[in-house]
């Protein structure tokens, strides 16, 4: 039922208001930096990328994989924990909530994050001369499409593992290479083919691509409808294993 | 006609792989009244519990709480239970307050009603002071009474405890019974699992004894006891070891060696004690008692109930 969905992300937001000022330093000013440092700073080496400046060919990816950083951090440690130490499933299993409640509840308050982080992210950058195009109004969806595709599969990992070790190896062989390797700093045309593939099939490639063609105004390399297809595979996909994770780990 | 049973199991089995921890119980417990589940750890009555609590679905056998079916009504079921989990599943990172009002949303209560409840309860659990604190600096029995205010916060027709005084203090233990003892009487039916058998006398007007996942006996504490036990009990201590058990043949109605005390059940207790001096047997120490559930599980299983 819908208020139990509502109830569960209401339960994260008071437990966010304690982190609210930490979080927002990783999440606001952590990636202006980046934008300062590479943007400005790398970017007067590299010059114009096909008339567009280095600052600008960027922002769309710093904003796309900093919601796609955050989905992770919130689906990995919080969830393997409300499983494990505060044992907050199993508090809300005994009441009316569902698992689909749980899950829908926690991934709409990554939702609730990433929007206004975006938004707010867009009216530094635009002071910097970061956007060259209207379409950016819709790059805070995008990103929250990016947390939603990147968060349900994250949860459906962290609810099958009982060690937390296993994190280490999502951040070193998952998380890390994607950022780096998705059209964030650099177009993935420059990788070897193989290497595109993957590209390919990662929602952050998808979610990079789609905010850039925004801020720039010009068409994504794909038509939109197959990002937007791939993105919301990864979702309801994600979804599916996300709930039979949690209902397993919940059914003893 | 009378009111079907809150809770009715029939041949409940729970199986997990190879292990069956509950093997065929049958289970009825009344509007109105404290039933108890009593036995050592390992006996089956947290996987009972969580049964009747609607998140582990049974193996075989009937099963109905509040005349529905636990495995297709759950979250109706849910709904209107209060569930005292064994392991604390507070939010440490959650004010005392913010526990119960969060968990107030998930059975549906407007965040107004939410707030009032949590007041009340924290008022009635004797934690109001507390409100605004962490939950990590509060003692074992606040905490416990903390998940009872919380387990009663949807106002619940049925209020599961799993072991509630599990590692109190004597003096947190008879607070948490009082509280119970308050809600037993205003009407609310608690059905609670404990290996201590103070505690199911005090609270329980109906138990089972449960050993290995069945039932042993089932009865009120007084039943139970006359049932299977003498009024009184003598508790003798002897220097050395020897077959002292032996001597005592006759002494009241039953003897039992214990590896650290030697139990003489009798009707009089001071008798039986006039009895074994008179046999010219000195124990070092002598203690005449009433009769608990204690020894009713000691004389059905043949092992004490905290080893």
């Amino acid at each position: 039922m819908a208020h139990s969905t509502v109830a569960v992300l209401e339960r994260h937001l008071t437990l966010y208001r304690r982190l609210f000022w930490a979080s927002a330093m990783s999440s606001f000013v952590l990636p202006v930096l980046f934008l300062v440092s590479i943007g400005l700073g790398v970017g007067g080496y590299v010059g114009d990328l096909g008339g567009v400046s280095y600052l600008q060919w960027i922002v769309p990816g710093v904003m796309a994989s900093t919601a796609f950083q955050m989905a992770i951090g919130e689906t990995t440690y919080p969830v393997l924990g409300d499983f494990k130490w505060s044992r907050g499933y199993h508090a809300m299993r005994a009441t009316p909530v569902r698992v689909g409640d749980m899950v829908a509840g926690q991934v709409l308050f990554m939702v609730v994050r990433v929007l206004p982080q975006t938004v707010v992210f867009l009216l530094v950058v635009v002071v910097f001369g970061g956007l060259r195009s209207w379409w950016s109004v819709v790059t805070p969806l995008v990103c929250a499409a990016v947390v939603v595709a990147s968060a349900l599969p994250v949860m459906g990992f962290s609810a099958r593992i009982d060690n937390d070790g296993y994190f280490a190896l999502l951040f070193r062989f998952v998380m890390i290479p994607m950022t780096l390797f998705s059209g964030v700093f650099f177009p993935v045309a420059q990788l070897p083919v193989v290497a595109q593939w993957l590209a390919w099939a990662s929602p952050l490639w998808h979610g990079v691509e789609v905010c850039r063609a925004a801020t720039l105004g010009v068409a994504p390399p794909w038509p939109v409808w197959a990002h937007v297809l791939c993105l919301v595979a990864w979702a309801v996909a994600g979804g599916w294993f996300a709930m039979r994770g949690f209902a397993r780990r919940l059914a003893v | 006609m009378a009111e079907e049973p809150l809770v009715v199991a029939r041949g409940l089995v729970k199986r997990f792989g190879g292990f069956t921890a509950v093997d065929g119980i049958d289970v009825s417990v009344e509007r109105g009244e404290a039933f108890g589940f009593l036995g050592p750890n390992g006996a089956g009555k947290s996987s009972t519990m969580r049964m009747i609590s609607c998140v582990s679905p049974p193996t075989a056998g009937e099963l109905r709480i509040l005349g529905m079916d636990p495995v297709r009504d759950g979250v109706a079921i849910r709904g209107r239970l209060g569930v005292c989990p064994q392991l604390g599943n507070l939010d440490a990172d959650l004010s005392v307050f913010e526990n119960l009002t969060t968990y107030a949303r998930y059975f549906g209560l407007s965040r107004a009603e939410a707030r009032r409840r949590a007041g009340e309860l924290l008022e009635f659990v004797q934690l109001a002071d507390r409100a605004g604190g962490k939950v990590e600096p509060l003692s074992g029995g606040m905490k416990q009474r903390l998940l009872i205010a919380r387990a009663l916060v949807n106002d619940p027709e049925i209020v599961l405890l799993d072991e509630p005084t599990t590692g109190l203090d004597p003096q947190a233990r008879h607070l948490l019974w009082e509280r119970l003892y308050q809600l037993k009487r205003q009407g609310v039916t608690l059905v609670l699992t404990t290996h201590y058998m103070d505690e199911a006398e005090q609270l329980c007007d109906r138990l089972v004894v449960m050993d290995g996942g069945r039932i042993v006996a089932e009865g009120s504490p007084r039943e139970l006891i006359g049932r299977y036990s003498t009024p009184e009990v003598v508790e003798l201590r002897f220097a050395g070891g020897g077959d002292v058990a032996g001597k005592l043949d006759g002494v009241g109605e039953r003897v039992d060696a214990l590896p650290d005390r030697v139990l003489v059940y009798a009707r009089d207790g001071d008798a039986a004690v006039a009895e074994v001096h008179r046999r010219g047997l000195s124990p070092l120490s002598v203690l005449v008692r009433r009769s608990t559930l204690e020894d009713v599980f000691l004389h059905l299983t043949g092992r004490t109930l905290v080893d």
